[in-house]
């Protein structure tokens, strides 16, 4: 093994060792439970971004329609968390399947553009329907017990299954990237002409990852109704989508781990800042983007993980 | 299959906007033979290798490759079928290593392309035969360097070695010696020839030399239209070819000798 290799080894132990006793350092745990859901939000966006090279801009219609869709089955059908959260990713699934047949066709900004419109569209069915609340969203949720056995009352219980479903999905995105299929999605973003010369049906693996990257999405959606007890409008707002391509940039696209940490970095700063400048938090986030963007080109694990590259050579 | 033509177009056009790319061109390519197709800059060429492996749509006209009509299907079908094509410029995966630029190909043929369960490791016995076929373009040295390290010469074998990995009947190499010094130009040249055993090749070519040392047969475009077709003996004796292309060849060789 080489030495970075070991290194990512030592540092992803350090930091489930870190994640598995954060409650014991006084870390609230709803807060690490909220910054998980949205670490994994960004490495499902980073599947199709970073790893497929696809840029969708309506990533927030699978996100809120999957805590909807928990919600609502949780609180009016009286479903156990596990088979809520399971709903919520296959619901979120299903749209990227169609949302993805259609946009896939177009390539670069207009494939951005349709995602974008799409997920207008199921804005406005949310805003709409009756069993999302409208404007006051969905409210209440309970946590229940998972399996009807293990009550997720109490935070500590909630956090170590938000931990492991966190731990299982980041296991299963580097399996997906480096398997076959993952092969071949590698082959589409360095080069599609040749992937396509070589026989390979492009848009079917296009539309797969879509669909992967969308029900993932669903399942951190679904994770934070169950974990915050609410799903509402801005969970499917366009600003939602904004924000997991904003994360997802400033911990480096393409790299495994950096959305993880660019989601942290932005619920951390909205943590902090929310009580005392208000909605400046919005400027100052994007502040610190424009200069990430500017001083780090790859996002702060990119070029954390090039400088290492350099070092070693 | 024994037909004694793998390729036939028949009336073959392309226009962009008007502007006639490829005009009516009727085209029979002998199974195993390597076939030159050659002309001025802009006569078509390119889009007309664009025509045949489906990454441009015909405005008139068909194609038939091994006795079936293949005008209409999709470029992955046309690949799946046998004709795989390289790029004018190098087409390769330039962040994977040699080796899985290669294995890349190869994996197509195991069918778990779309199962993204799987480890990685599921493709390593592919690793051989990957290996072999770099050897036969002489990059088993760099089978673990990232593509995107080797030089351009290095790239276009790396190119030719992934196309062979699908065991083409019909390949097409869009000037696999552009850009390249003397050196590399003899090397890719007899691996050209080398590979062709078996299998039949379409090549555009610009190099004289190339073409006449391994060419069966060529084919002349000029304004999208043939305006020649034979033994490169014959052609080159054609007073339309001369005028059209041949005199700035001759000068061109003259400058290379
Ligand atoms: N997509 C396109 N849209 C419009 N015009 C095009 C397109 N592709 C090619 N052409 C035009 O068609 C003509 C033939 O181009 P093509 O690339 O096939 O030539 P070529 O024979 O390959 O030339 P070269 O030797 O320079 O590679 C050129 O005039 C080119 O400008
Ligand atoms: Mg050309």
């Amino acid at each position: 093994m080489t030495k970075a290799a070991k290194l990512i080894r030592v540092t992803y132990l350090g930091l489930l060792i870190l994640a598995l006793i954060a409650p014991m350092l006084g870390l609230y745990p709803v807060f690490v439970m909220k910054l998980l859901c949205f670490a994994l939000f960004a490495c499902a966006f980073n599947l199709l971004l970073g790893f497929t090279g696809l840029l969708s801009f309506g990533h927030a219609a699978f996100f809120g329609s999957a805590a909807y869709v928990t919600g609502w089955l949780i609180k009016s059908q009286h479903f156990t968390p596990e088979l809520g959260l399971l709903a919520g990713a296959l619901a979120s699934g299903l749209i990227g399947l169609v949302v993805g047949a259609v946009a896939i066709r177009r390539q670069g900004i207009y494939f951005a553009m349709i995602t974008l419109a799409i997920a207008q569209m199921v804005y406005f069915v949310c805003l709409q329907v009756p069993f999302t609340g409208g404007e006051d969203g969905l409210q209440g949720v309970p946590r229940g017990a998972l399996f009807g056995l293990i009550s997720l009352e109490s935070d500590t219980a909630m956090y170590y299954l938000v931990v492991a479903i966190f731990v299982a999905s980041f296991l299963a995105i580097t399996r997906i990237v480096s398997s076959p299929f993952g092969q071949v999605l590698k082959m589409i973003r360095e080069n599609e002409p040749r992937a396509i010369s070589l026989g390979y049906q492009v848009d079917r693996y296009k539309l797969l990852a879509f669909v992967l990257s969308a029900a993932l999405a669903g399942l951190a959606g679904s994770l934070k109704t169950l974990v915050m007890g609410f799903a509402t409008l801005s969970d499917v707002h366009w600003s939602m989508s904004g924000e997991v391509i904003l994360m997802t940039l400033l911990g480096g696209v393409g790299t495994f781990f950096g959305p993880a940490f660019g989601a942290g970095i932005v619920i951390a700063l909205q943590n902090m800042l929310a009580d005392k400048v208000g909605s400046w938090v919005t400027v100052i986030i994007g502040v610190i983007f424009v200069l990430c963007v500017l001083a780090f080109r790859k996002g702060i694990v990119g070029e954390l993980q090039a400088y290492l590259r350099r070092r070693q050579r | 299959m024994s037909a004694e033509y793998i390729l036939e177009t028949r009336g073959l056009s392309k226009e962009f906007k008007g502007f006639v790319a490829v005009n009516s061109v009727d085209l029979k390519v002998q199974r195993g033979h390597i076939h030159a197709l050659i002309g001025p800059n802009g006569a078509g060429k390119t889009t007309f290798f664009n025509l045949l492996t489906k990454f441009l749509l015909p405005t008139r006209g068909s194609i038939v490759f091994n006795g079936n009509d293949i005008t209409t299907e999709a470029p992955a079908q046309t690949a799946r079928r046998g004709i795989v094509r390289s790029f004018q410029i190098s087409a390769v995966f330039p962040h994977m290593t040699v080796l899985e630029n290669v294995r890349a190909a190869l994996q197509r043929n195991l069918g778990t392309s779309f199962h993204f369960w799987k480890p990685e490791s599921t493709l390593f016995h592919l690793h051989d035969r990957a290996r072999q076929l770099l050897a036969e373009v002489d990059l088993q040295d760099f089978a673990d360097e990232l593509t995107v390290n080797l030089p351009y010469g290095r790239k276009r074998a790396l190119e030719l070695a992934t196309t062979l990995a699908l065991e083409p009947e019909l390949m097409l190499l869009d000037e696999p010696t552009q850009g390249m010094g003397h050196e590399d130009v003899d090397r890719v040249t007899q691996l050209i020839k080398k590979v062709s055993v078996g299998r039949t090749i379409l090549m555009v070519e610009h190099n004289m030399n190339v073409v006449s040392s391994i060419a069966d047969r060529i084919t002349v475009l000029q304004r999208g239209a043939i305006i020649a077709d034979g033994p490169y003996a014959e052609v080159s004796k054609n007073p339309l070819v001369i005028e059209a292309y041949m005199g700035t060849v001759d000068t061109a060789l003259q400058g290379a000798h």
